[in-house]
């Protein structure tokens, strides 16, 4: 490869867009060219100024108390009308209505796995909205393993992936399934993973699984008796690397 | 669903959402009173039209409609900012490299980057937010944004010269400010 082709694909590089072909050879190209590399580190260190923190507006207090509002008033007075409607269509309207009940009732039975997926996405959800993301809040794995102890009938593996750019936030007891589990928070910029883990009696290791739910991605897999859950509005592909990081592959 | 359920379910989809479509609408706007209004129509406009969400990225989705809804606000308030002016002579000029250290000097002031940004025409402004700050995929950006891929791959890569340019001093938009 030379610097004519390097160039347009640099940038897909520092974006992680590049097929795995090109980067191999766009690689060895980077290794001997000072000037192809500088771009690079260019474009790099643009990228890092670009994200930080300091940059991203977080919606004020006031603009998310109008918005509620908003809504409010809104799905009230609907509420009303349709209450209306519903009464005086409500003879001629039951006969199908129960029908349509029984269908949905039928059909829409989830199965064991989605409703686990529902209550993960959840309790993703909720972890975002309210102030009790954290039950403990540290980013050194040596202060939130401890903390579950006592808590959790298990223990379960922290790892913390700052180098890897996803820092550990901390961590809270939740509740799925029908038991105690952990939930560890980790960030990639502004997006949160809650990463659920409890103990599974199969031996055999899961790969992991990418499946989405309501516009948030989750995989799931299992190892060393643990069964891990990840979930976050993060793209695919950079939740596949966090669970690539945490996987702890003990062969 | 009744409209109840609606609204409960909205809210816990779409509205964890509102720092990024705020933060878009604030960088597209320029001040926070118009990225207020624009973010909060957009908000109202993602609930009335809740039943075409057919669940795949919420985020992706509201965004979505806060850049309607800002390029609309847009052509009412301040139709001079509208696109079509994005040939920037001066980077059509030989794209040497940028002096490094200056660069870096530069980067490290967070005011110097936020002014730098700041002054990039608004198609760029968008696609440095979606790309650097959402972290959007190239082809989560085209969908979003509703061009082809190659057209964001160009304009990324234009938005970024104009920033590296501009601050290693090399570059100068519309004259001095």
């Amino acid at each position: 490869m030379n610097c004519q082709q390097a160039k347009p694909i640099v940038e897909a590089y520092a974006d992680g867009a590049l097929e795995a072909a090109m980067i191999m050879e766009l690689e060895r190209h980077l290794h001997d060219c000072p000037a192809c590399a500088q771009a690079l580190r260019n474009v790099q260190s643009l990228k890092k100024a670009l994200q930080q923190d300091a940059h991203y507006f977080a919606a004020p207090t006031e603009l998310r108390r109008r918005v509620k509002a908003e809504l409010n008033s809104k799905s009230e007075l609907k509420s009303r009308s349709s209450m209306w409607n519903w009464l005086t269509a409500a003879t001629t309207g039951m006969a199908t209505a129960c029908l349509a009940l029984l269908l949905v009732v039928s059909l829409g039975r989830p199965s064991a796995e989605q409703r686990l997926t529902q209550e993960i996405v959840s309790s993703h959800v909720r972890s975002l909205m309210a102030d009790h993301v954290l039950d403990v809040v540290s980013t050194d794995q040596h202060t939130v393993k401890p903390w579950f102890n006592g808590k959790l009938d298990f223990s379960p593996p922290v790892k913390d992936l700052a180098a890897k750019e996803f820092p550990l936030i901390g961590g809270r007891l939740d509740y799925l399934g029908g038991r105690n589990v952990a939930a560890l928070i980790f960030r990639r910029q502004k997006h949160v993973i809650n990463l659920f883990i409890w103990p599974t009696k199969e031996k055999n290791s899961e790969p992991a699984l990418i499946t989405s739910s309501q516009g948030y991605h989750l995989i799931h897999w299992s190892e060393v008796g643990m069964v891990f859950w990840a979930v976050s509005d993060l793209n695919e592909k950079e939740l596949m690397e966090f669970v690539q990081d945490y996987e702890i592959r003990p062969d | 669903m009744d409209e109840r359920e609606r609204s409960k379910l909205f809210e816990q989809t779409v509205l964890p959402h509102l720092d990024a479509a705020y933060n878009l609408a604030r960088w597209l706007a320029g001040n926070d009173h118009d990225a207020q209004d624009v973010a909060q129509e957009a908000s109202l406009r993602a609930f009335k039209f809740f039943g075409n969400f057919r669940g795949e990225n919420a985020r992706a989705w509201l965004l979505t409609i806060v850049r309607n809804t800002f390029y609309n606000w847009l052509q009412k308030n301040r139709r001079q900012e509208m696109a079509g002016e994005l040939d920037d002579e001066a980077l059509a000029v030989e794209d040497a490299a940028v002096n490094a250290e200056a660069l870096n000097l530069r980067l490290a002031d967070a005011a110097a980057v936020r002014r730098a940004v700041e002054e990039l025409p608004v198609e760029f402004r968008e696609i440095v937010v979606l790309r650097e700050m959402e972290g959007f995929s190239y082809k989560e950006i085209a969908d979003l944004s509703d061009v082809p891929i190659g057209t964001v791959m160009s304009r990324l890569a234009r938005a970024r010269k104009r920033l590296q340019k501009r601050l290693a001093g090399e570059f100068k938009p519309g004259g001095q400010r």
